[in-house]
């Protein structure tokens, strides 16, 4: 048996490789300076820290950080709140009217959100949410909300309401229910949502580049990308931002890894 | 306790979405107070307009080709870690990793490996090969932002059929085994049938990621040589941000929208038809 798992392992090897070779060519490329001409294979002699202390102080990383961190944070709390309070009531009472209005909260999961770039800035706009924090926290709510009540209503449905009746003939009040007994079950399936919501907004590029236009307002993958879009800039101090930027969410993978793979999980069962 | 979130949908999905369609019937330059209905023009142009038959075109070989890459890369993976072996638990851990890093960001680690004093001619040049300009070729720089995409995201496609595999009961390979089946007829019989939900998930999934593909080529290409590697999402922006066409930008917006959704409608009613029950 040992024997004949060797291939198996030479083959894991492989794939993982391949699929972390750019990272480990950036990492090698950001502890260099920018004139060691040597392969980017190579590791250097001396590790070579100014690229990172340049990336922070030209990039303003540490302004993209705060910027990603309250956006992230924010929109992943209202998607949470309003999330849990919409499928309550559609998964608890069953009236034609909440079927439909079920129907047609799942169905914007189809709607992809670039296709309304338009008229979308056009309504940012309007609304004087252009380059604001409520204003892209407000679009990635909207757009992640719907993958949200879908997991809450899987969920939900499968609590016994015999646990919200017991309440109810107590004299609780139905949001007192929620509060009390709905939203503590609800624990494994929120840390789904947070996860799902919190890597689909810290990530995000699209919606950041046309909706946080002003510089102050920037996010970490706007600051990455600006230092890639400066021609003859320093590529060795972008490795060295980009780097930085995916630090958090691989420490948070690796510490919480079982939750991540959940997610993927309970977002992807029918 | 629904109205919060149906407000949202009203003010930022549906209104817009009629808006767009409005929009797309005017000449609209995305900031003049005037503008004039100018009626199917939009429409009729970007029938004829090459740029966006190159985009639709790409966007169609992003969706397909990644998806297909996922499903069989994914599946031979899964079945690989499926197996007891040292290793396996770290494997699917880093396969994993790439799928939570932005794409934009992945896409710009790529091209330290891409560019003409990268990683990957360093390889050519030490087994004496003359560099390459890996992106500035439209079919190489297509088929490279496919690899990129599949490789990114095959952790998705991974853990999906991993779960899918698991929840096969042993007892029907078992039964199998007693009738005498082989690897293949077991695999095509038992593991290939039973995972028909599993395949469908995923492909749902990768599909309408490839299809509205827009960070790695924004990274890599820029969308050119030329309009050469756009997809449809990048054309739009570059049509309303880049050259001011505002109604001819929203006219590509529907099209988007209308090519995503017919293939997740698709996807679903064939999924509907083809439930096995075992």
């Amino acid at each position: 048996m040992k024997a004949r798992s060797g291939w198996k392992i030479a083959l894991t090897v492989l794939i993982s490789a391949v699929a972390i070779l750019p990272i480990y060519i950036t990492i090698i490329v950001s502890v260099k300076p920018q004139t060691d001409l040597s392969s980017f294979w190579v590791p250097p002699p001396a590790i070579f820290l100014d690229n990172f202390a340049g990336a922070f102080v030209i990039g303003r990383l540490a302004t993209a950080f705060m910027n990603t961190t309250i956006i992230t944070a924010g929109s992943a709390a209202l998607v949470v709140l309003l999330s849990a309070m919409a499928a309550y009531p559609l998964a608890r009472h069953r009236s034609r009217l909440n079927a439909a209005v079920t129907t047609f909260m799942l169905s914007i999961l189809m709607v992809p959100g670039l296709s309304l770039l338009v008229p979308l800035y056009v309504v940012l706009v309007k609304i004087r949410g252009i380059s604001t924090y409520w204003g892209i926290v407000l679009i990635h709510v909207t757009f992640n909300l719907p993958l949200a009540i879908f997991l809450y209503l899987n969920f939900i449905r499968a609590v016994p309401r015999d646990f919200d009746e017991a309440a109810l003939i107590d004299g609780s009040s139905v949001y007192a229910v929620f509060a009390r007994i709905i939203l503590p079950l609800l624990k494994p399936v929120t840390v789904s949502v947070i996860i799902l919501c919190g890597v689909a907004v810290w990530n995000d590029y699209q919606f950041s580049l046309y909706f946080l236009q002003s510089p102050p307002m920037r996010v970490i993958t706007l600051a990455i990308s600006s230092f890639f879009a400066v021609s003859g800039g320093n590529t060795h101090m972008a490795a060295a931002a980009a780097v930085v930027s995916i630090v958090p969410i691989t420490i948070l993978y690796v510490a919480l890894q079982k939750y991540f793979v959940q997610g993927v999980l309970d977002s992807a069962l029918k | 306790m629904y109205l919060p979130a149906l407000g949202l949908f009203l003010v930022f999905v549906v209104y817009p979405f009629f808006e767009g369609i409005r929009i797309a019937f005017t000449n609209w330059n995305g900031f003049s107070q005037h503008f004039k209905y100018v009626g199917l023009t939009n429409f009729s142009v970007l029938a004829g307009d090459r740029n966006v038959r190159t985009a639709l075109l790409n966007t169609l070989l992003y969706g397909f080709g990644s998806t297909f890459f996922q499903q069989v890369l994914g599946l031979a993976y899964a079945l690989l870690l499926n197996q007891e072996f040292k290793g396996r638990t770290v494997g699917r851990t880093i396969t994993y990793l790439p799928v939570l890093i932005s794409a934009v960001i992945m896409g710009y680690m790529w091209y330290f490996v891409l560019q003409y004093d990268g990683a990957l001619n360093d390889v050519i040049a030490l087994f004496g090969g003359k560099k390459v300009l890996w992106l500035s070729r439209a079919g190489t720089a297509i088929s490279l932002i496919v690899a990129i995409n599949t490789l990114q995201y095959l952790g998705v496609s991974m853990i999906i059929y991993l779960a899918g595999l698991q929840n096969i009961p042993q007892m029907y390979y078992e039964a199998a085994v007693l009738d005498g089946a082989g690897a293949w007829r077991r695999f095509r019989g038992v593991t290939l049938p039973l995972l028909y939900p599993a395949i469908l998930t995923s492909v749902t999934i990768n599909l309408i990621g490839g299809l509205k593909l827009f960070d790695v080529i924004r990274a890599l290409t820029g969308g050119g040589p030329g309009y050469a590697t756009h997809s449809l999402a990048t054309l739009l922006n570059a049509t309303y941000f880049g050259s001011q066409r505002a109604g001819y930008a929203a006219a590509i917006g529907v099209l988007l929208f209308v090519t995503i959704f017919a293939f997740t409608v698709l996807t679903q009613a064939v999924s509907r038809r083809r439930e096995i029950q075992y």
